[in-house]
């Protein structure tokens, strides 16, 4: 259980692994996570999307961006070694049917959760249509395997390197302005870009549903640390989400409660990067 | 660290001699004062997180053993939710024979180091102890839960505990899901009858609120993993980090996987919220996550964890129950300046043992009664820089006898807070219910069970706080007791 089979870097900080895990791999749905964990004591539990299954091996895949301590120490894993805590698969899956056209948005990191999502609305019968944007070319990732779902794909860069040089918006909006504008618009990344999505297609009153990513404890509804406001309404992303309408989403509260560590945070990499340094040299 | 008194040479005296113990008079018995629980030094103790309350010595618990009476009618087993045989384990420790205390607290109990720590005695076996009452004091009963503590701490220590008898393997299979309290109940007693019991536990430690909720100033980790290891050697086996609903269906343990009887010990995590305006800013916590964070995840320990803490100066904390106190407690431990706890009565109706209020008191908590939360006000960063109150009086009482609080208006004032822990009752956890709609629950999603702990579906039993809301470690063992004794029944047809 939980042996790493295969990793991969995709970029300069994006890694993916795929894990055994056939307890997982058998009822996870697209739009599910996991919590890792890897020290039993000291470590620390992260959410992570599960990419993709593979059933056969047993296995789920996650992608993942190195942006602290834990998903910094994941990154030095190898092939062989085992992830001491893996829980899932936690939260609601994403609801698939047949909506008719549907606009896949996935920012930087955001397309790995994104990408079993489009899986499951082409297979559902959907023209799908996704949108990649990251701020240069050598971080969009899973491009190949996003085509192949989608009948049409467009890809922003920040400073032009790939693609368009344009914010995914710009490309978001075109589309809510043909006719027939999309049915549903699915955007996953950055809080900040699922924000601006949400407030492009709301004069369209496009649905748009986004999948956040806020700072969880126990994953199952125990702690209220990923809560929300949803229009007028508290949510536990864990559990009533992670997707929920970007129109209702109270982002800038959502900013803010993610950086609640912050200061704490960036000490402790530090420290921990420093210490690790020190036993390297 | 605090050292008790010194025994007077009457003490000693009866310590030694047992025909001057076997003479003692009910007068004399009642003339024997208290004997005080030694405890850490309340300002050494605000920063760390070793217990509180050390424990007596020996000669402490046989003298205040020997303030028992051995009544006729003991009310004390009674009021004790599985009637532990209160005067008679009590006996024993005055003759010092510790070994037989023993055996008769694990006829009915099977965590007393825990419950002789946590239970509120003073609203259970010590509220109408004869002691307590001819003195007037429910202070003065016998201290029937320190003395429980002493003698599994000793059996403990000694390495004495052996692992009880299994009868023959029956090949059956019963699935457990929570390791809390109940849990581990029902794990023991069905494990005795020679069934193959498997605890499913979502969190990657085991021991439910014990671990995650309870600090260990209070109940130190390692008596819990004592309880663990001791169901591991009886051959019990557990699967952390597995959540019924999510990794496996309850339904598929029956259905697939062969489990003949499914227990469900699932506990109420499901923090309440005030839905007061200001809830979602930066630096407001349930306790559940702020206990967690600092006991399960341990950030108390801020050079070794991972997991970040909150930094605090000044801290209020909604609610007067046990959480309250140990997030409280908690808080000063993590280096906050003042912590105040905010609670809507007054002293008398707040619901946390009487002891945890005291010792909260040593340790500079300031309590704010007759007051409540009506607002959190955030800076510009929407962060907690204070919170506005209003002031309470007590009403007519209320249904369950209690005055109700009554808000008196326009009584607001403010106090500057960087954090807000609410701490003001949980409500059951909704994943089993949400994944098994067979199972019928009560509007506050409770599970609904019959007198023998069996629920709506077929072989399927629940018990502890997913039954009974949030209560008791004696209750959800209580609980656990009576389903473990109806699966037995079950499997044995
Ligand atoms: C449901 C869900 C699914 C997710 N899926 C993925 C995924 O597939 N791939 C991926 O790379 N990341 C994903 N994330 C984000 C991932 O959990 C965080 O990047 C991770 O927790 C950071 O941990 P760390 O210890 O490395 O960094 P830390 O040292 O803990 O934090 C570093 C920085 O990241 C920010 N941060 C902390 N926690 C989170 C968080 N939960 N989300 C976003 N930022 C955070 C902090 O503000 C801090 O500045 C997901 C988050 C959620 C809630
Ligand atoms: C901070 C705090 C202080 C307390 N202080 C006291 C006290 O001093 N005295 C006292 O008597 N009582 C106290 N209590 C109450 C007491 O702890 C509970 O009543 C008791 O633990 C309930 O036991 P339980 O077995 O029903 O559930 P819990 O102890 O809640 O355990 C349930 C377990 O089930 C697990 N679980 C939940 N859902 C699933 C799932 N779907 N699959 C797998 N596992 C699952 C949980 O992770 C948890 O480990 C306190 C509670 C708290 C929170
Ligand atoms: S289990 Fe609790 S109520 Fe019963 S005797 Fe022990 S401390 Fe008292
Ligand atoms: S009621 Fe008090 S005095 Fe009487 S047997 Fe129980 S503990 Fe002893
Ligand atoms: S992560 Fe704890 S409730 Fe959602």
């Amino acid at each position: 259980m939980n042996k790493i089979l295969f990793k991969q870097k995709l970029s300069d900080n994006v890694y993916l692994m795929r894990i055994h895990n056939p307890l997982i791999c058998n009822e996870r749905k697209a739009g599910q996570f996991i919590i890792l964990q890897l020290d039993d004591d000291f470590g620390e539990r992260i959410p992570l999307t599960i990419a993709d299954a593979d059933e056969k091996e047993g296995s789920i895949t996650l992608i993942f961006q190195v942006v602290g301590k834990t998903t910094d120490e994941l990154s030095r894993l190898n092939e062989g070694d085992k992830i001491a805590n893996l829980a899932g698969p936690l939260g609601s899956p994403t609801h698939i049917e047949k909506f008719g056209r549907v606009v896949c948005v996935g920012g930087g990191i955001g397309v790995a959760p994104l990408h079993p999502i489009v899986q499951a609305m082409k297979k559902a019968g959907n023209e799908v249509i996704t949108i990649l944007g990251a701020r240069n070319k050598d971080l969009i990732i899973l491009e190949k395997e996003m085509a192949a779902y989608s009948d049409k794909q467009i890809i922003c860069t920040d400073d032009g390197s790939y693609g368009l040089k344009a914010l995914v918006t710009q490309p978001l909006k075109e589309l809510c302005e043909e006719n027939p504008k999309p049915d549903l618009v699915i955007a996953i990344g950055p809080p900040i870009m699922m924000k601006f999505c949400s407030e492009t297609t709301r004069p369209y009153k496009v649905k748009t549903l986004v999948s956040l990513n806020t700072i969880m404890v126990d994953g199952t509804g125990m702690c209220g640390g990923c809560r929300v406001n949803i229009g007028n309404e508290v949510k536990f992303v864990c559990v009533d989400g992670p997707e929920f309408d970007g129109h209702l989403v109270d982002f800038d509260n959502m900013i803010a409660r993610l950086n609640s560590y912050k200061k704490i945070e960036q000490k402790s990499h530090k420290c921990n990067l420093d210490k690790y340094l020190e036993q390297k040299k | 660290m605090t050292t008790h008194k010194e025994l007077s040479e009457y003490e000693l005296s009866l310590l030694n001699d047992p025909e001057k113990r076997a003479s003692l008079k009910t007068k004399d018995r009642m003339a024997i004062p208290p004997q005080e629980m030694p405890h850490q030094n309340s300002v050494e103790r605000r920063n760390n997180l070793e217990e509180v309350a050390i424990g007596y010595t020996l000669e402490q618990a046989r003298i205040e053993a020997m303030r028992c009476l051995q009544c006729a009618k003991p009310k004390c087993i009674d009021d004790c939710p599985v009637n532990i045989n209160i005067p008679a384990f009590i006996k024993q420790i005055a003759e010092n024979n510790l070994p037989a205390a023993a055996e008769i607290l694990k006829e009915t109990t099977l965590l007393p180091a825990i419950c002789g720590r946590v239970c509120p005695q003073e609203s259970q076996c010590q509220k109408n102890c004869t002691v307590g009452k001819a003195l007037k004091d429910v202070d003065k009963s016998v201290a029937i839960g320190r003395l429980e503590r002493f003698v599994a701490d000793w059996e403990r220590t000694s390495n004495l505990a052996a692992v009880p008898k299994i009868k023959p393997e029956t090949g059956k299979k019963v699935a457990v899901i929570g390791s809390g309290p109940a849990g581990l109940v029902v794990a023991a007693d069905v494990r005795r009858e020679g069934h193959s019991v498997t605890i499913f536990e979502a969190f990657h430690k085991l021991g439910g609120v014990m671990r995650y909720g309870i600090p260990e100033f209070r109940l130190p980790n390692d008596i819990v993993d004592k309880e663990i290891d001791m169901l591991k050697q009886m051959g019990v086996e557990f699967r952390t980090n597995f959540i019924i609903g999510k990794t496996r269906k309850l339904q598929d343990l029956i259905e697939k996987d062969g489990y003949e009887a499914v227990f469900v010990g699932t506990g109420a995590g499901l923090p309440v919220f005030m839905n007061i305006e200001g809830e979602n800013l930066v630096g407001v916590f349930s306790a559940n996550e702020y206990l967690t964070r600092a006991n399960l995840m341990r950030a108390f320990d801020k050079t070794k964890a991972d997991t970040p803490i909150y930094e605090s100066e000044t801290v209020a904390v909604l609610g007067g129950g046990n959480v309250a106190m140990d997030a409280a407690r908690m808080a000063v431990r993590l280096g906050a300046k003042k912590v105040y706890v905010i609670y809507r009565r007054t002293e008398k109706e707040m619901p946390a043992r009487a002891e945890e209020v005291q010792h909260a008191k040593e340790e500079g908590i300031e309590f704010r009664f007759l007051e409540n939360a009506k607002r959190i006000i955030g800076d510009e960063n929407k962060r907690v820089k204070a919170i506005e109150c209003l002031r309470y009086e007590l009403g007519e009482p209320d249904e369950s006898g209690r005055r109700r609080p009554v808000k008196i208006e326009n009584s607001e004032f403010i106090l500057d807070v960087d954090t807000v822990i609410v701490a003001i009752g949980n409500n059951s956890n909704p994943l089993i219910k949400q994944s098994t709609p067979q199972i019928e629950t009560t509007r506050w999603g409770n599970i609904v069970v019959d007198n023998n702990q069996k629920t709506s579906m077929d072989r399927v039993f629940a018990g502890g706080d997913i039954v009974l809301g949030a209560a008791t470690v004696i209750l959800a063992m209580g609980e656990g007791k009576k389903a473990a004794e109806s699966i037995n029944k079950l499997l044995a047809s």
